[in-house]
């Protein structure tokens, strides 16, 4: 369901040697792009951790990105390896919890591609616009928790009633 | 100190059992003749499996009545909760003993469906279910004489530090019978470990496992009925998709000395919270290829089941705790009841 006025919440994770400077590039090149993406600088896409794109899921993002340099021109030699397949395994895991596969991307942009990457977050924003809210916390809710542990104490008080 | 402490001067045990296999439970007696001397030490006030005792009983004890509250099993209803809250207030140190009260454990994969699904497959699907009405649990029934209500069962299992403050955890499916005695003394010395700590190993399982270790590169995963795996060798470098290297060790590496894989059973190591992650960051690393296509195919034919195979016992304690269910996301719901929902929390 496509909504207009929904503005995606997207968390970012850039490495500092390609994509962040992409994304500076895109900045000082005053290329348009989507304003939704909260940009995380980490050293190298390898020092992701699959549990940074699940927290930020669980703490309320509606996307993830995560960018690195190109396959063969990582700055730590093979890194970005490393952040491909704990990505492709991370989104076996997300396709089981039911998190759609446009939520979370893994693009490559080099400290040239400013205008890439720029496309990149265009296409993720609309990917996930599309989608609309993700609101993870919000399948925790427990209807009926409250209602249902009064009545045990009720229950409770009762039967201790020494009947006359 | 309360009335009577004084009179027996012993410090006062509970253990509870709410969504849990009945393991931890035997685990607690795995300890053998030191189980006298448990009894010595401490007046077990408390104990549903082993003793006779009423839940209105703890009821009537003043807060804090209780030293020691070994809490096994997640909440999976509202009964578990109401025993959860309940043994906390009247508990002055409560531990998540076990797996399932730590993380949620195998009940905890419940998580991965919703309530609905969980009653069709108990109440209708299974061969062995002859129910013709369809009937299924009520909370609530009207009988002549009033309304008897039953627990509410959860959509989703929580665990018990998601429901109320956990003093200590002791992880393990169950917790092994040395860990569970070195805690009860620790307790009973006095030397515990700052609030909130795990009371075990700071290592992984690797570490207490004999295997040969050489150089992990995993063209191809397989799964445990696939194979005989060598006896000496890194389960893990044969393709076996081992935990330990992601496990709390604790354990003394039980299965890889038996051939078998470590599933995880012992939670994610000190230091870490998220197993399933830091078993996926790892298992990267020992992939060996740089192939997008051949990686996908790797991960295809030989983990078929991701969640449950990194999040078999902690998929309740991971950051979304459960899938997703259907009546939520993807902006199925308006914004205004959004907004009032998010701000509930567990």
């Amino acid at each position: 369901m496509s909504d207009e006025t929904f503005q995606p919440r997207i968390v970012g994770f850039l490495c500092n040697w390609c994509s962040y400077r992409a994304a500076d590039l895109a900045g000082s090149a005053r290329i348009k792009h989507a304003s939704n993406v909260r940009i995380v600088r980490v050293m190298c896409s390898g020092r992701i951790n699959p549990a940074f794109v699940l927290k930020a899921l669980s703490l309320g993002a509606d996307g993830v990105l995560v960018a690195g340099c190109h396959p063969g021109e990582c700055h730590y030699v093979n890194q970005n390896y490393k952040a491909m397949r704990r990505f492709i395994l991370l989104k076996h895991t997300l396709k089981q919890l039911g998190v759609d596969d446009a939520r979370v991307k893994l693009v490559w942009a080099s400290a040239a591609e400013g205008q890439q990457l720029a496309e990149a977050i265009d296409d993720l924003v609309d990917g996930v616009r599309k989608l609309g809210p993700l609101h993870w916390p919000r399948n925790w809710n427990e209807n009926g928790r409250d209602e249902a542990l009064e009545n045990i104490a009720k229950e409770h008080a009762e039967v201790m009633e020494v009947p006359a | 100190m309360t009335e009577s402490e004084k009179t027996s001067g012993k410090a006062k045990l509970a253990l509870y059992w709410a969504a849990s296999c009945g393991g931890c439970e035997i685990a607690v007696l795995g300890i053998h003749e030191k189980i006298l001397d448990v009894a010595k030490a401490f007046d077990i006030v408390f104990w549903p499996c082993a003793t006779d005792g009423k839940v209105h009983d703890v009821e009537k004890m003043p807060d804090g009545g209780i030293d020691v509250c070994l809490f096994n099993g997640g909440i999976r209803t509202s009964e578990n909760e109401y025993m959860a809250r309940l043994l906390r207030q009247k508990s002055k140190v409560l531990v998540a003993f076990g797996s399932c009260a730590s993380e949620g454990c195998i009940p905890g994969l419940a998580n991965l469906s919703t309530r609905d699904d969980v009653f069709n497959t108990v109440y209708r699907d299974t061969p062995s279910t002859e129910n013709p009405d369809g009937l299924r649990p009520q909370p609530e029934t009207k009988v002549p004489e009033g309304t008897l209500h039953l627990p509410v069962f959860y959509e989703t299992l929580r665990t018990l530090d998601q429901t109320v403050e956990v003093d200590y955890y002791l992880p393990g499916c169950p917790p092994e019978a040395e860990r569970i005695w070195d805690a009860l003394t620790a307790i009973l010395s006095g030397k515990l470990p700052p609030p909130g700590s795990v009371i075990g190993a700071t290592t992984t399982v690797c570490d207490e496992c004999p295997r040969k270790r050489t150089e992990k590169k995993i063209k191809k995963f397989h799964r445990t009925w696939e194979v005989i795996p060598d006896e000496e060798t890194c389960l893990l470098e044969q393709g076996i998709l081992c935990c330990g290297i992601a496990t709390r060790a604790g354990c003394g590496a039980l299965c890889p000395q038996v051939n078998s894989p470590c599933i995880g059973c012992y939670g994610p190591n000190e230091g870490t919270e998220e197993f399933g992650a830091q078993l996926m960051a790892a298992l990267a690393s020992v992939i060996d290829s740089d192939d997008p296509d051949e990686i996908e195919r790797i991960i295809a034919e030989g983990i078929p089941d991701p969640a449950g195979s990194f999040y078999r016992f902690s998929l309740a304690a991971s950051s979304l705790r459960r899938a997703k269910r259907p009546s939520n996301g993807n902006g199925a719901q308006p914004a205004a009841a959004q907004a009032a929902r998010t701000g509930e929390s567990h």
